[in-house]
Parts: C-alpha cells; structure tokens; sequence
C-alpha cells in the first residue's frame, strides 16, 4: 500500500480513494461528494475549506467510520475505516459535552472508558485542564461555561484520549474573531507539540491558510476537490501576525479566486 | 429587591388563605347549611382529635404505605422496562400499539378487576397504584432513552466505549431528566390510585375515613380525611423535588445562572 504514498516521501496516514457518498433524504437520492482522491498526511494540519453544504463533514464522518462510502473507499493505516476508527477523536462546532457531568467528569470520560485507575485519572484530567487553560473550573458544569471554555474543554476530553488524529468539524465557527484566533493560534501549536494529524473543516478561507499546512479548497454540490494547495507558510508561523505576511496575503487571494465563483453559483 | 417581593408574595399568600377559611368560617351556617359545607374551625377541632388519638397517623400510614409501595413497584418496573424498550427496537414496534391502546385505559377502571383477583386487602390497592405509576414512569423512561442524543453516543464510540459504557455514561444520565418528570407526575396519580382503592373497598386508610365520613353524613370528618390527603400529597411532592435535586446538581445551576439570551 504505501509504496504509492504522496510525494516528498509522506506516507499517507488516510486515503481517500474514488470516494462518492450518496444519502437518501425524503426518498430523493442525494450526491453529498463524488470523485474524492485524497491523501492525508502523518503529521500534517490539513484543512478543508469550501462554502458550507459542500460535503466536507462527509469527509471526516467517513474518516472516522460514523458511515460508509458508497463509492470508493476510505484507507486509514493501510486498511479500510471500519465502524467508530478510534484512531480519531472528533470535535464538532456543538461540542457535546455532557450536561449533567462538570469540567473534571466530562474530561475524565474517555479515560474511564480506558479503565484507569481513579488517582489516574484525577492526575490525568489535572494536567489536561492545565493544558487548555482550564484550571479551576473543574466543579464547574457545561452550562456555567462559556462558549470559549467549553471549547477548552471538548478539547481536552479529546486530548484525554489520546488519538493520533484529530478531526475537527468548523469547532470555532461560533466563537468571536478575537477568541477564534486564540484558540487557532493554540490549536497549532498544541498540535504541533504533540504530532497530531489533522483534518480541519472550515468555511472560512483565513482560518484554512492561517492553521492549515495544506489546505484543500471545496466547490460544488455534489462536493468534490477543486484544488489542494501547499501553504507556504513556516510551521512556527506567528498567526497574530499574518495579516501582514506576503506570502498569506497572496495565497489567500490566489484560494479566493478558485472559492469565488463556486460562492456566486450558491444561490 | 429579591428578598423583599418574596416576603410580600409569603404575607399575600397568607392573607388570601386567611380571607377564605374566614369567609368560609362566616358564611357557613348563614349562606350555606352548615350539614352541607361543615365549618372550618370544627375541621380544626376534628383534625386536632384525629392527631391527639392517633386515628390520623393510623390511617394515614396505611395510605401511605399504599402509595409509596405502589410508587415504588410501578416506578421501578416502569424504568427498567422503558430502558429496555427503549434500547431493543423490535420488540418496541411490535408492542407500541398494544402499550398505547392500554395506556389509554383509565386505570382506576382496573379497581373491580383487581377487587376480584386480589381481594380488597392492601395488595390490591399497591397494585392498582403500581399499575397506574408504572405507565407514566415507563413512558417517560422510554421517551428519554429514545431522545438520547445519537451523536453524544457517537462520539463516546469513537473513544471506543462498548454498550456498557454508552448505557450508563450516557443513555441512563440522560434518561434521568425524563425518569423524574416521570416520577413527579406519579404522586398525585399514586394516591390517587391507594384512595381509590380504599373508597372501593377497605376498612382502613385515609379513604375509607373519607368514605365512613360520608356514610355517616359527617361532613366535618370528610373535610378533614380531606385534608389529611393534600398534606400527605404536598410531603410526597416535595420529597419528589428534593431527590431531584440531589440527583441532578446541574439542573439546578441551570435556574439559577444569570439568563443570557
């Protein structure tokens, strides 16, 4: 299998093959993607980006084993994605977090689920609420947080559990400019860190450019690849200040041309 | 500001209680026979005789042992078969139509039927309360199972949580909510259920004293067979709520968060 991984020398970590998803909806057969080829490196920070209802999320969804392709098929690791690839762990815009456990319960979730000892997980979950900047709000409940905090801590249940690659469906989209960048600038480099693999989904261009090492650009319905670029972007690159950055100004304005026109047919 | 407009609504409260027993006090006797409407200081006087003789903890005891022992049987059965039938699909469509068709039953319709197979002694009375319990409880419990959220369960899998995991980190907590609206909506109907059988048949609980009242045309010890059956219905209310609040802490940070729209 890997012998025909991408350039460079990356051996693909997921594989989309030929993939098409068609889903049934009120008895009207509906084409969400079709003709997927694409390769996710180990390591990288790939980004979706692509006007919304263009099947990104199918993507991930796929990637993680909620549903099957109905064209194609899915590779991860050399073998096809079988139901729950725990492999991954997902973040959504909603972060479903559980309602009736506080910060410390709903982080504490997946190592439960491991079978740690109790000292370990209450050690664990410490560290982890350090990790995203959550400390002292352990007792606190999902409802008592804010948007920003309760992202911190999906995100650290995520993290509890350790997965080689992070699939995260737009998690920012409903928070404020400001936060947004924050948590862009932390996402990166946490991933970086821990050598996460990452696919991104976002409708917004800056965010794709801005966190992603690749970024691939989505148009239509059905959904399919329009072009998948590199980001010339350095790794440590400092996104508080891109706004200013040659490079990202051009690239940006290059992935705007391709995303453009497939905004007009929108309507 | 708080504090203050909740002792006015307490002092309100009061006087309007204090204006009916009054008015019903005065006009009993002068608008209405006093046979017909008792009167609220001889409901005192009565109450107070029931207490000092014990008449009223005897049967009041009864008719809560009634009431709690069929709460809790109905209650309990009515959970465990609403998780089951809330998780096992099939078996759920086959008998949906079955479930409804009894549901709609007015259960206290039950009462003669269950006077034949399990005579008029307190077993039919916890029965006839279980029944009526278990229906409200039982589907509350599977409507809250069935409202799990799929993609909480979805996300849970992917951490790799097997069945075990998914039923009693998330489906069970979830259900919860819905268990106790259940169960608060059951005391009225359990009491319903134990008074119902005593006024059928009995010759103890607060129902039959409600019943041997009547028979004697002693309005006054109706009033207060009454009344002993709203403070008994008001503790069981309020001990509902109390476990509530014990087992859901979150829910009662939700009241009182600051609202945000």
């Amino acid at each position: 299998m890997t012998e025909q991984a991408g350039s460079k020398g990356h051996v693909p970590l997921i594989e989309f093959r030929g993939v098409g998803k068609r889903f049934t909806v009120k008895g009207e057969p509906l084409q969400a993607v079709r003709d997927i080829d694409l390769k996710v490196r180990e390591g990288e920070i790939l980004t979706l980006v692509g006007p919304s209802g263009c099947g990104k999320s199918t993507l991930l969804n796929m990637a993680a084993g909620l549903f099957e392709a109905t064209e194609g098929e899915v590779i991860y690791r050399g073998a096809p994605v079988k139901p729950y690839n725990n492999s991954v762990g997902y973040m959504t815009q909603s972060d479903h977090l559980l309602p009736w456990r506080d910060v410390i319960g709903n982080i504490a979730i997946p190592l439960e689920i491991k079978g740690l000892p109790k000292a370990q997980v209450v050690a664990r979950v410490e560290e982890l609420m350090e990790t995203v900047g959550l400390t002292g709000f352990g007792r606190s409940y999902p409802n008592q947080l804010s948007g920003g905090m309760r992202k911190r801590c999906a995100l650290a249940r995520l993290l509890a559990y350790d997965p080689e690659t992070l699939l995260m469906d737009e998690p920012f989209a409903a928070l404020d400019a400001m936060l947004r960048m924050r948590m862009q600038i932390e996402i990166r480099a946490l991933c970086r860190r821990l050598g996460k693999t990452v696919m991104f989904v976002t409708h917004d261009l800056d965010e794709a450019v801005a966190i992603g090492d690749r970024c691939v650009v989505f148009t239509g319905r059905p959904g399919t690849i329009e072009r998948v670029v590199d980001v010339p972007l350095p790794p440590d690159r400092d996104i508080l200040q891109l706004r200013k950055d040659r490079d990202y100004q051009e690239i940006t304005a290059t992935l705007w041309d391709v995303l453009a026109p497939a905004v007009g047919m929108g309507d | 500001m708080e504090e203050l407009s909740k002792t006015r609504i307490w002092v309100l409260r009061a006087m309007f209680l204090a204006f009916v027993i009054i008015g019903w006090e005065l006009s009993s006797g002068r608008l209405a026979s006093e046979f017909f409407i008792s009167r609220p200081s001889a409901i005192a006087q009565m109450f107070w005789e029931w207490t000092l003789s014990g008449k009223i903890f005897y049967h009041g005891a009864i008719t809560l042992l009634e009431a709690l022992s069929g709460f809790l049987l109905g209650g309990l059965i009515g959970m465990v078969i609403g998780v089951w039938l809330g998780r096992a699909q099939l078996v759920a469509e086959v008998l949906d139509p079955f479930i409804m068709m009894f549901y709609s039953l007015p259960k206290v319709a039950l009462a003669p039927l269950f006077v034949l197979w399990f005579g008029i002694g307190i077993d039919m009375k916890i029965l006839l309360t279980a029944t009526i319990v278990f229906f409200l409880v039982f589907l509350n419990t599977y409507t809250g199972v069935r409202a799990v959220s799929r993609e909480q369960i979805a996300i849970l899998r992917l951490m790799g949580a097997n069945e075990r995991h998914v039923l009693f980190k998330v489906v069970l907590p979830s259900a919860v909510t819905w268990v106790f609206t259940g169960l608060r909506l059951s005391v009225p109907y359990a009491l319903i259920g134990a008074i119902v059988g005593e006024l059928i048949a009995s010759n103890r609980g607060l129902g039959y004293l409600l019943a041997d009242s009547a028979g004697q045309f002693d309005t006054t010890g109706v009033f207060t067979a009454l009344i002993g059956i709203m403070a008994m219905a008001f503790c069981l209310n309020a001990a509902v709520k109390l476990i509530e609040i014990r087992a859901m802490p979150w829910r009662e940070t939700n009241s009182k968060r600051e609202m945000s729209i």
